[in-house]
C-alpha cells in the first residue's frame, strides 16, 4: 500500500504531466470511438435499408412480371408476393402487398396496420419519421416507422403504382422460404438470390475507409503522446522504482504495481474519451449525413443512438493503446537494475543503427506502395498504396532529418552554430515520434487539402460548362409548361426542354436525360470522349452520353451498348459528371420522348442576355404564380452546387485541424520529456558562458527548424497523397478522376500553421529552461546523481 | 585576480535553508595557485561555483579581475565566465554531442580566442592525440577529464578553477596531469584555484586553504 502510495505521490507533484497523459488517451480515444460511432451509425442505416423488405435474406423471382402473371403464378401454387420498386420524386417507392408478404420479410409495425386494414385500403403509407415532410407525399396520410430507413416509402402495391404511376406492374416476387416450390421456376423467370451485400454500403466504404483512416491516424498520433508522457513519468521516478526495489518489493511486484497504476489510469482516460468521442460522433453526425445524403444518396439519420458495443470498444482501445505506449517503460521497470549506473547516456550513436534500420524498412514500404499501385486493383490497393507510402515516409524520417542536419553542420562556421546542429540532431531520437505525427498530419492536410482545391477548381470549371443556360424552369404542371413556352417564346433567345426519369443501371438508381440539339451543348458540355459527330448522332437517336463514374463502373468504352427500355443504343460520348455518384444517361429529345412517352415535359433551361435574367425571372414568377424553387438562375444553381460540395469536405477539413492539434500536442508531449534528460546536455554549455535565456532560444529555435524542416518534407509527401487520392483512390470510390491543381499559397499557410503548432508546443519547455536555477545546474556536475 | 568577500550562501532545502557558506573570503593574484580542501559536503564546490561566476552568493561580494560580480546581469556574469575563466567540473564537463576536437576548442572559439597552434599543442602534451573525433562517451573518465583541462585552458583564461581535476584518476596519472596544468598555467600567467582531497596534491601547490563547516580554517 505504502509502495504505491509511494508511486502515486509522483502525479500530485506532477499535474501537467497526468493532464497530458490522461489528454493524450482521452483524445487518442475520442477521436477513434468518434469516428466508430459514425461509421456504426451509417452501417446500421445501411443494413436497415438492405433489409427491408427482407431482400438481403429472401429468394425472388424476376423477370417481365404483370398482375396477371402474378396471379397465374398464385394459382398454380407458387408461394409469391409481389413488389413493386421505384423512385418518384426523390423518394424511394416499395409496394407490397401485406396479405402475401412472408413472415421473414415482415417490417415492424406492418403487421399490426396490415391488421387494421389501413395499409390494405391503400391509403396509408410508412415512411421514416425524418421523411414525413417530403413534398411528393403530400395528401398521403402517413405513418412514421423507425424499421423503415429515410427516403423510402412502403405502401399496399396499388398506392405505390399510382405513386409510380406505374399501373399492373410488377417488379420482383418474394418466395416464401417456408414454404416448398411448386416446380422449376418458369422459364421466362429468374431466381434471384438474396444480396446480402447492399449496393450502398459498398458505394460508401471508401467514405467510412476514409473515415476510419482519420480515425486510426489521430489515435496513433494520441498514442505517441502518451508513450511521451510514460516515458517521462518512468524517467523521472527511476529512482523511486530503485528505492522500492532495494527495499524488498520484487521485480514483479513493482512491474504489476505499475501496470495496475497505468490501467487504473487508462480507464479513467477511456471513459473520459468515450464521452468525448461521442459528442465529435453528435457533431460531426448531421454533416456526414448529409454528405452520404448528397453524394451517394444513402439514408442516414442525422440523429446518433448511444451503442454499448462501441463504448465497450473505445475503452478496450484505450487499454490496448496505453499497454502499447508503456510497453518499454514497462519492460524497463521489470529489468531495472538496483544499482544505477553512473555512465551518462549514449544516446545519438546508439540510436543511428536503429535509424538506418527504419529507414530501410520505410522504403520497403515504399516498394511496396509501389507493387500495390502497379499491380494491385480496387479501393483496397488505392489504400495499400495509402498506407504504405505514408508509413514508408514516417519510417525514413528521422534518417532524412539526422542528413539534412549533418549536412547543415558541416556548413556551420561558429562553434555555437556547430554545436546547435549537431545537438539537434542528437534529440532525434526523443523527438522522432512526434515529428513523425507532425509529417502525417502535414501530410495529410497538403493531401487533402490539394485534392479538395483540385476537386474545386475543377468543379467550379465544369459547373460553368455544364450550366451554360441562364435560367432554369420548373412548371408545376403540363398545361402550365405549354403556357409558359408560348409566352417565352417571342421573350428569349432559346427554349430548351430537360426532360428526366429515374432509371438503375447495373443495380445502382441512376437517371436518364433527354436533351434537345442546341449549340449551348454543342460548345459547352464537358465531354471527356466522344465519336466523331457525336451531337448529331444524339440528336439522330443513333447513339448516347454516359457519365464518367457510369463508364468507369461498368467498363462502358465508345461504342459499348447500354440496355434502355425500348433497345439498346451504342455510347457515343463520354462525360464528366462531378459530385454525383450515380449513373447517367443523356439522349436525344426525340428519341427520349419515343422511349419514355409518359414523361411530362416540365423543366425548361433558358438562354436570354444575362442582363436580363433578373426581370424575366420576377416576370415570371408574378405572371404565374411560380414559388422561388421554380425558377432558378445559373449563380443560384452554382452557390447551392457548392455548398453541397463544402459540406460534403467539411468533416474532413475539421479532422485535418484536429490531427494537426494532436500532433502539436505530441509534440510538447516529447519535449517536456527531452526536458528532463537534457540538462546535462546544455549545463556544460551554459558553465562555458551562455545564458539560460540564450540556451532557452536556442533550444525553442531548435524546435522550429526540426518541425519546419518536418514540415517541408511533408509537403512532396502530401502532394504524392494528393496524386493517389485523386488518380487511384477517388476513381475508385467515386468513378471519376480529376486533374491534379497545386495550390502554393495553401501549403505556405500549412507550413505556417506547423510552425505555430511547434511554438506553441516548444515555448513551454524554453520557458522553464529560462527559470532553471543556477542550483539545478550545477546539480549535473556534482558528485552523485 | 580574484577577491572573495565574507560570502554567504544556503541551499533552501524541504526543512528550511541550510547555510553551506558561511562568512567566507579570500585572495588570489595572478600567477598564484591556490589548493582548497575540505571534507565531503565542506562546500568546496560551492565556492569554486561562487567564484566561477556561475551562481550568486546570498551575502557577501566577489570580484573578478577588478569586476564585482554584484553589478553584473546574467548576460553579463555569462560574458565574464566566456571570457575570463577556465573551469574544471568534478565530472561530466563535456558536451555530449560534440567531439573531443570540437570540446576542446569549444570556449576558445566562443570568446574568438581560438589559436590552433595552442590547442595542438595542448592535444599533445595532454596526451589526447588520435582521439580527436570520437564522442565524450566514448573516452575513459580520465580522458575526458584531461579534454576538460585542456578545453579550460585553450583560451589562455586569467583564472582557472579546478574541481578534484584528478579525483578521477589514478594516483600516478593524477600526479602527471597536475605537473602539466601547472605547468601550463605557470605559462600563461593564469591564477589557480583547485579542490582536492589529496594532501600531497595540494602540498605542490603555493598556498593551501581547508573548508570546515563553511568557514576557512
Ligand atoms: N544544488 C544544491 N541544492 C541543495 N543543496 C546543495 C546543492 N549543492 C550542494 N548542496 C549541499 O551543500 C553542501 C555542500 O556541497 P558541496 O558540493 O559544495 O560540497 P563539497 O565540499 O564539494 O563536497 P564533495 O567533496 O563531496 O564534492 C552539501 O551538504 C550539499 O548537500
Ligand atoms: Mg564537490
Amino acid at each position: 500500500m505504502t509502495a504505491l502510495s509511494a508511486l502515486l505521490s509522483h502525479w500530485r507533484r506532477h499535474p501537467l504531466q497526468l493532464a497530458l497523459l490522461l489528454l493524450g488517451l482521452a483524445l487518442a480515444t475520442a477521436l477513434w470511438s468518434g469516428v466508430q460511432a459514425i461509421n456504426a451509425e451509417a452501417r446500421a442505416a445501411y443494413a436497415r435499408a438492405a433489409s427491408v423488405l427482407g431482400q438481403d435474406r429472401l429468394d425472388r423471382l424476376v423477370g417481365p412480371l404483370t398482375v396477371a402473371r402474378y396471379a397465374e403464378l398464385r394459382r398454380a401454387g407458387w408461394p409469391v408476393s409481389p413488389v413493386l420498386e421505384g423512385r418518384a420524386g426523390g423518394l424511394r417507392v416499395l409496394g407490397i402487398e401485406p396479405l402475401t408478404l412472408p413472415r421473414e420479410a415482415a417490417v415492424s409495425g406492418l403487421p399490426a396496420l396490415a391488421e387494421a386494414g389501413a395499409l390494405l385500403a391503400g391509403e396509408v403509407a410508412l415512411v421514416h419519421p425524418e421523411t414525413l415532410g417530403a413534398e411528393a407525399l403530400a395528401g398521403l396520410e402517413l405513418l412514421a416507422s423507425d424499421g423503415i430507413p429515410p427516403g423510402t416509402v412502403l405502401a399496399d402495391i396499388g398506392l405505390a403504382e399510382r405513386l409510380l404511376d406505374r399501373r399492373g406492374e410488377i417488379s420482383a416476387l418474394i418466395l416464401d422460404p417456408a414454404r416448398p416450390l411448386p416446380g422449376p421456376v418458369p422459364p421466362d423467370l429468374r431466381l434471384q438470390k438474396p444480396a446480402p451485400e447492399d449496393g450502398l454500403a459498398r458505394l460508401t466504404d471508401s467514405f467510412h475507409l476514409n473515415l476510419t483512416a482519420f480515425g486510426f491516424l489521430a489515435f496513433a498520433v494520441g498514442i505517441f503522446i502518451t508513450h511521451s508522457a510514460v516515458g517521462l513519468a518512468f524517467e523521472q521516478r527511476r529512482p523511486v522504482f530503485r528505492t522500492l526495489r532495494s527495499l524488498g518489493v520484487s521485480a514483479r511486484g513493482l512491474a504489476g504495481l505499475v501496470l495496475l497504476e497505468l490501467l487504473a489510469l487508462a480507464l479513467v482516460a477511456g471513459v473520459a474519451g468515450v464521452v468525448l468521442g461521442y459528442a465529435v460522433a453528435a457533431a460531426l453526425l448531421p454533416d456526414v449525413a448529409a454528405t452520404l445524403g448528397g453524394l451517394y444518396g444513402a439514408p442516414v439519420p442525422g440523429g446518433l443512438e448511444l451503442r454499448a458495443e462501441w463504448g465497450a470498444a473505445g475503452i478496450g482501445m484505450a487499454l490496448a493503446g496505453t499497454l502499447v505506449a508503456a510497453a518499454g517503460g514497462l519492460w524497463q521497470v521489470w529489468r531495472l537494475p538496483i544499482l544505477a549506473s553512473a555512465q551518462p547516456r549514449a544516446w545519438g550513436r546508439a540510436n543511428a543503427r536503429a535509424r538506418a534500420a527504419q529507414a530501410v524498412a520505410g522504403l520497403g514500404l515504399w516498394g511496396m506502395a509501389g507493387l500495390a499501385l502497379g499491380l494491385g486493383s480496387g479501393l483496397w490497393a488505392g489504400f495499400a498504396v495509402l498506407a504504405g507510402l505514408l508509413l514508408g515516409a514516417a519510417l525514413l524520417l528521422p534518417a532524412v532529418l539526422a542528413g539534412l542536419l549533418a549536412l547543415a553542420g558541416r556548413g556551420a562556421r561558429s562553434i555555437l552554430a556547430e554545436w546547435f546542429w549537431a545537438d539537434t540532431r542528437q534529440q532525434l531520437p526523443g523527438l522522432s515520434l512526434a515529428l513523425m505525427a507532425l509529417l502525417l498530419a502535414v501530410a495529410a492536410n497538403v493531401g487533402v487539402g490539394t485534392m479538395v482545391a483540385s476537386f474545386r477548381a475543377t468543379f467550379t470549371g465544369w459547373l460553368d460548362q455544364r450550366l451554360a443556360s441562364e435560367l432554369y424552369l420548373t412548371a408545376p404542371d403540363p398545361a402550365t409548361a405549354r403556357a409558359m413556352r408560348d409566352w417565352l417564346q417571342p421573350r428569349v433567345a432559346a427554349i430548351l426542354p430537360i426532360v428526366e426519369v429515374e432509371q438503375e443501371f447495373g443495380g445502382q438508381p441512376g437517371s436518364v436525360y433527354g436533351l434537345v440539339d442546341h449549340a449551348t451543348y454543342r460548345e459547352n458540355w464537358p465531354l471527356l470522349s466522344a465519336s466523331p459527330e457525336v451531337w448529331d448522332r444524339v440528336r439522330d437517336g443513333g447513339g448516347l452520353l454516359v457519365n464518367e463514374q457510369m463508364a468507369r463502373r461498368q467498363g462502358l468504352a465508345l461504342g459499348d451498348e447500354v440496355d434502355l427500355p425500348g433497345g439498346i443504343l451504342p455510347v457515343v460520348g463520354v462525360y464528366s459528371d462531378y459530385g454525383n455518384p450515380s449513373p447517367q444517361v443523356i439522349l436525344g429529345l426525340t428519341a427520349f420522348r419515343a422511349r419514355y412517352p409518359d414523361v411530362a415535359e416540365l423543366r425548361f433551361a433558358l438562354r436570354l442576355p444575362a442582363d436580363e435574367v433578373e426581370r424575366l425571372a420576377a416576370d415570371l414568377r408574378a405572371r404565374f404564380g411560380l414559388g422561388e424553387e421554380a425558377v432558378v438562375d445559373q449563380a443560384g444553381i452554382k452557390g447551392f452546387s457548392l455548398q453541397v460540395f463544402e459540406r460534403t469536405f467539411a468533416v474532413t477539413a475539421a479532422l485535418n485541424a484536429l490531427t494537426l492539434g494532436v500532433a502539436g500536442l505530441a509534440m510538447l508531449a516529447s519535449l517536456l520529456t527531452l526536458a528532463g534528460l537534457r540538462l546535462p546536455q546544455l549545463a556544460p554549455v551554459w558553465a562555458m558562458g551562455l545564458t539560460r535565456g540564450r540556451l532557452a532560444r536556442l533550444d525553442l529555435l531548435r524546435t522550429l527548424v526540426l518541425a519546419a524542416l518536418t514540415a517541408l518534407l511533408a509537403l512532396p509527401l502530401g502532394l504524392a497523397l494528393a496524386w493517389v487520392l485523386l488518380a487511384v483512390v477517388n476513381v475508385e470510390a467515386f468513378g471519376w478522376r480529376l486533374p491534379m491543381r497545386v495550390f502554393p499559397g495553401d501549403w505556405l499557410v500549412l507550413v505556417l500553421a506547423a510552425l505555430a503548432a511547434a511554438l506553441v508546443a516548444g515555448a513551454l519547455p524554453a520557458l522553464r529552461l529560462a527559470r532553471t536555477t543556477p542550483a539545478a545546474m550545477l546539480r549535473v556536475f556534482a558528485n552523485e546523481r | 585576480m580574484l577577491v572573495v568577500d565574507d560570502i554567504h550562501k544556503s541551499y533552501p532545502t524541504a526543512e528550511g535553508p541550510v547555510p553551506v557558506l558561511s562568512g567566507v573570503s579570500l585572495g588570489l593574484a595572478a600567477g598564484e595557485s591556490l589548493a582548497l580542501t575540505g571534507e565531503s559536503g565542506s562546500g568546496k564546490s560551492t565556492l569554486l561555483h561562487l567564484a566561477a561566476a556561475l551562481d550568486r552568493p546570498d551575502q557577501g561580494g566577489i570580484t573578478l579581475a577588478g569586476t564585482p560580480l554584484a553589478g553584473l546581469d546574467d548576460a553579463g556574469l555569462a560574458r565574464l565566465r566566456r571570457d575570463r575563466i577556465g573551469i574544471v567540473f568534478q565530472q561530466f564537463n563535456l558536451i555530449p554531442s560534440l567531439t573531443v576536437a570540437a570540446n576542446l576548442a569549444f570556449q576558445a572559439r566562443l570568446a574568438g580566442r581560438h589559436d590552433p597552434d595552442w590547442t595542438a599543442e595542448l592535444t599533445g602534451s595532454l596526451g589526447l592525440e588520435g582521439l580527436e573525433r570520437r564522442y565524450p562517451d566514448e573516452l575513459s573518465g580520465g580522458q575526458q577529464q584531461r579534454v576538460a583541462i585542456g578545453r579550460a585552458l585553450a583560451g589562455r583564461p586569467g583564472l582557472i578553477l579546478a574541481d578534484e581535476p584528478t579525483g578521477n584518476l589514478d594516483e600516478a596519472t593524477g600526479a602527471a596531469v597536475l605537473g602539466l596544468m601547472l605547468g601550463l598555467v605557470a605559462e600563461t600567467g593564469a591564477a589557480l584555484l583547485m579542490v582536492t582531497h589529496s594532501e600531497r596534491l595540494a602540498a605542490r601547490l603555493d598556498r593551501r586553504l581547508h573548508l570546515r563547516a563553511g568557514r576557512l580554517a
